[in-house]
């Protein structure tokens, strides 16, 4: 296992990739900016268990948080509002 | 290329949430007992992974069509069929096997 | 391939039969039975290997998880470690939630969470019973993420703007379990009775736990 590459606290933005088939990531938040709150361990990888393989290596998950406003243009809500939505190691990169 | 898969609807515009329920029927109980007990780890016959992209690729119009334990057995069986675990034809046959039994079963209790 | 009669259980020498309440029966319905009869005939499973499966998701309902909120709010230490791993803490009640992990996310006078799944419909279930319909709707898994609020109000539950909305969308590999507000009023109160507080939704977030006014 390699070490992990952030820990809590780091900004992070989620890589804004399309691929066709199965991921974990939800749609509407990639490309955006957010901040890793905590390391969830180490899993398959699901976009290899969903073709029938072992999903070795395993990936690291973090519990990212946004905040709403960063996500949606126009969110409504107080600007204190977030969403933590968890994501694998390989759709996150450094903010700039 | 922005693709947007159909499952994936996080922040799209929907009506209110309806909040009514039902209890679950034996059928979708036993749906949801065949895909766990295939899955466990001395099987490894199905994955949550595989049966989540098996019910992704059933398409948008059959993925809103059916109840959610109805996608549940179509990705399942298909996923059975793929790997080889059964064949098209032996479906076929206990399919017809079951309804005739089911219909047979129904006019003698009238 | 619908038919509208119902069905007497008068046969013993089928693993299954199709239930009154099932009928009129339809295609899928069929693809299961046929389904379970073939794994069973390879000898894949046994049925009661499949029964038994039923019967423990049978057993499992919101009244397991209230046990474990309602020890939480009684117990601090208890409820370090519920935050800590849940399915430990599960474990010391007598619970066991099998290997998928959960994680609870606490309630307090500064944050609400509420869960959502927006991909499918990942739910705790080894700990509160199988997800509600409207749980798996297409409104709540679109509209929870966007605006978490005015869904929220659809429940009747109003959060104050002082008050962050935090929602998670359980996606990976954890899921989650709400631990709502302990109600005020129920200082006095043992485990069994403030377990009462403690419903399916607000463990969900999308209401708070009962008041004792409630009851």
């Amino acid at each position: 296992m390699n070490a992990l590459r952030y820990t809590p606290g780091d900004r992070v933005r989620v890589r804004a990739a399309f691929p066709p088939g199965h991921v974990r990531t939800p749609y509407f938040v990639r490309g955006c900016d957010g901040e890793v709150q905590e390391i969830a361990g180490t899993y398959p990888n699901p976009e290899e268990l969903a073709y029938g393989r072992d999903g070795k290596p395993d990936v690291p998950l973090y519990r990212v948080s946004f905040r709403q406003s960063d996500i949606w243009d126009g969110y409504t809500g107080p600007a204190d509002d977030t969403i933590v939505i968890d994501i694998y190691e390989h759709w996150l990169e450094p903010a700039e | 290329m922005t693709i947007r898969r159909h499952h994936d609807m996080g922040g799209l515009d929907a009506g209110p949430v309806e909040t009514t329920e039902h209890d679950y029927a034996m059928w979708e109980k036993r749906v949801d007992a065949i895909v766990k007990v295939l899955s466990t780890p001395d099987r490894k016959l199905l994955s949550t992974d595989e049966l989540r992209r098996g019910i992704e690729e059933l398409g948008p119009g059959v993925y809103d069509e059916l109840s959610y334990y109805e996608r549940w057995i179509s990705s399942a069986t298909n996923l059975l069929l793929e790997k080889g675990v059964i064949t098209v034809d032996e479906l076929g046959t206990k399919m017809a096997e079951v309804e005739a039994r089911w219909i047979k079963d129904r006019e003698a209790a009238e | 391939m619908s038919h509208d009669h119902t069905h007497e259980h008068d046969h013993g020498d089928h693993p299954y039969q199709p239930d009154i309440e099932d009928f009129p029966f339809t295609e899928r319905m069929v693809m299961t039975q046929a389904v379970a009869e073939l794994i069973v005939e390879k000898g894949i499973c046994t049925a009661d290997e499949l029964r038994q499966q039923i019967e423990l998701m049978d057993s499992r309902e919101p009244g397991l998880g209230a046990k474990l909120v309602a020890k939480a709010w009684a117990d601090p230490a208890y409820k370090a470690r519920v935050l800590e791993d849940v399915g430990k803490a599960a474990a010391e009640i007598g619970i066991d939630i099998g290997d998928i992990p959960i994680k609870a996310i606490e309630n307090t006078g500064d944050v609400h969470n509420v869960v959502v799944c927006t991909l499918c419909s990942c739910y705790p279930r080894m700990l509160i019973g199988l997800p509600p319909d409207w749980y798996k709707s297409r409104a709540y898994r679109s509209r929870t993420v966007k605006e978490p609020r005015k869904v929220l109000e659809e429940f009747g539950t109003h959060i104050p703007d002082d008050v962050e909305v935090r929602v998670h969308d359980s996606t990976a590999d954890l899921r989650y379990i709400v631990l709502p507000a302990r109600p005020a009023g129920t200082e006095d109160w043992d485990e069994h009775k403030l377990a009462q507080l403690i419903t399916r939704d607000s463990m969900v977030g999308v209401t708070p736990a009962k008041s004792p006014e409630d009851l």
